[in-house]
């Protein structure tokens, strides 16, 4: 049994200035983030793991809250990112709610939270604030970026912009740019937020925040991270009671009622105006140049996932492989959709941790 | 261990720094064969999931497909060797396979069983059955192999689409690494072509 020396906490680094690819000067930025293994001597052994959409600083382990990680089953020792060899680093995003600055912090020339005054930022503005973190720590390389959906984004992002610092990339159901149905889905979700008349233009800090419109953008993007089959598998048609259907639009079916008690629980740890910078910040995302790439990379596909299918990713392998990167690439058999960056910890285990042994050993 | 020897000398065709791209490289073994000999950049393409994970492991540099979906992302002459390793017999499309490699690689090495084999043969005379011997041990329902050819088979398929054989090498087995110099496609178990597309390097 592997004891933590402490409980994961999450610290914060605080800097000034930093370049926006909108051409502000946003100053001052915090970045949350938790580390969980030990940095070595050399400096050599980190890996920085970046979020997806909902996700947070808080990646492994249990924290004191008694908050399980959101990628728990990958981080500690023997895991994929074995906590006994390698030093992980997962920070909260710029724009995010989880303790990084974002929309809903105070800015300090107003003493009022930003609002919509926040600026709108780029993958590209998310990871240049990763590298002031990272360079922080006086890791002059990573020895990994690993990252799914958002994440996975970010980690192509650091590779192409930090190439010396970036030893390997590990990209999960993510590819080089968002395509127009990603973009669909978003922009419902931020309609949603938008038509709650609670949201009030982005100033609701203070007052009641749009939890109907952030629940139903939360429902819509679950939609998209669950597949056909999962769906299939997961609800059917069962209903919700048992004595048949209500003849009132009510929850009727375990499909609804999930989706239900997905948004509900959303609205309690996530600030709609992050949800809206974050979508944008995708939605922006697109990386058609990647000859500056040095990294070893490994870009992982699941094969039910239609949010980034399959082909898209194939596409990204085909483009690097042309411009002779490093590029391996696997579609993991899944029936989980999208989400099964965040489930399918078997086969992803095995072809993460075998890629980062070898990464490893080359030092 | 029955294709050790076809893998040698497929390893002893290939120079020191050559690009190598291997076509079924299945758990990589002749990957880390020419990786030990001292190749420059070795890629392999495979369609078993299975297999792309002992890759990864081996640290091999692997794209999970199929090679039907054909190479048209690569540049001409990408590679020096574009190798298909008793794999051919399992492609959908053979022609474009072939046409693929010659395009992407300034060479291929082709490998199949020979079905031009006496045993083989003798079999299908003697049994009227199709034939099942230790290299292709599967009954008919039961096999990947729906391209079977024999030696003499892709002298002629070279020869009508003016591919150049550069050397056949005929291996009477596998398990002994014995080669056939005469009447090969009476006595080889498999064939081990290298072929250029005729143009000049």
């Amino acid at each position: 049994m592997y004891v933590l020396d402490a409980l994961p906490q999450t610290h914060s680094y605080s800097f000034e200035a930093l370049e926006l690819d909108c051409g502000r000067t946003f100053s001052p930025v915090t970045i949350a983030y938790e580390t969980y293994g030990r940095l070595n001597a050399a400096k050599d052994n980190a890996i920085l793991l970046l979020h997806a959409l909902s996700g947070s600083a808080h990646a492994g382990f249990v924290n004191d809250k008694g908050e399980h990680g959101w990628w728990e089953d990958f981080i500690g020792p023997g895991r994929a990112l074995d906590t006994d060899r390698y030093f992980v680093i997962c920070s909260n995003v710029l724009g995010g709610c989880g303790g990084s600055t974002g929309p809903a912090s105070v800015d300090p020339a107003t003493g009022r939270p930003y609002g919509l005054s926040f600026p709108v930022i780029t993958v590209g503005d998310m990871v240049r604030a990763q590298k002031h973190l990272v360079d922080s720590l006086g890791i002059r390389a990573l020895l990994a970026v690993v990252g799914g959906s958002i994440g996975g984004m970010q980690a192509l992002q650091w590779a192409v912009d930090y190439p010396e610092a970036v030893r390997s990339a590990l990209i999960l159901a993510a590819a080089n740019r968002l395509s127009a149905q990603g973009i669909a889905f978003n922009e419902v979700g931020r309609q949603a937020i938008m038509a709650d008349s609670c949201w009030q233009n982005g100033d609701y800090y203070g007052g009641i925040p749009p939890r109907t419109g952030l629940a139903l953008a939360r429902m819509i993007g679950h939609i998209t991270y669950l597949s056909e089959e999962s769906m299939h598998e997961k609800f059917g048609r069962a209903l919700k009671g048992v004595n048949g259907y209500h003849y009132r639009f009510s929850e009727d079916f375990e499909v609804e009622s999930y989706l239900h008690y997905k948004g509900s629980r959303f609205v309690e740890r996530f600030d709609a105006n992050s949800y809206l910078y974050i979508t944008k910040a995708m939605d922006y995302f697109d990386l058609p140049d990647l000859a500056s790439i040095k990294s070893k990379m490994l870009v992982i596909s699941f094969s039910s996932d239609w949010l980034f299918p399959p082909a898209q990713l194939k596409l990204l392998v085909r483009t690097l492989r042309r411009k002779r990167k490093d590029v391996t690439y696997c579609d993991v058999q899944s029936s989980r959709g999208h989400d099964a960056f965040l489930l399918d910890v078997a086969p992803l285990t095995e072809l993460i941790s075998g890629f980062l042994e070898n990464v490893a050993g080359q030092l | 261990m029955i294709r050790r020897f076809d893998q040698d000398i497929i390893v002893s065709l290939i120079p020191e720094g050559s690009r190598v791209l291997d076509l079924g490289c299945g758990s990589g073994d002749l990957l880390i064969k020419l990786k030990q000999k001292g190749t420059s950049d070795i890629r392999g393409v495979e369609i078993d999931d299975r297999c792309i994970a002992v890759c990864v492991r081996k640290g091999l540099t692997v794209f999970h497909g199929d090679i039907d979906e054909g190479l048209g992302d690569y540049d001409d002459a990408s590679f020096d060797y574009v190798v298909l390793n008793q794999t051919l017999q399992v492609v959908h499309r053979p022609t474009l396979v072939i046409e693929e490699m010659l395009r992407v690689g300034n060479r291929a090495i082709v490998s199949f069983p020979n079905f031009g084999y006496f045993r083989i043969r003798g079999y299908l005379l003697v049994k009227g059955q199709m034939p099942k011997v230790d290299f292709l041990p599967r009954d008919w329902y039961d096999t990947p192999n729906i391209h079977l050819s024999t030696i003499a088979d892709f002298k002629e398929f070279c020869r009508t689409r003016k591919i150049a054989i550069e050397r056949l090498i005929g291996l009477r087995s596998c398990a002994t690494g014995k080669t056939v110099k005469r009447f090969q496609n009476l006595l080889s178990q498999v064939g081990i072509f290298v072929i250029t597309a005729g143009r000049e390097p």
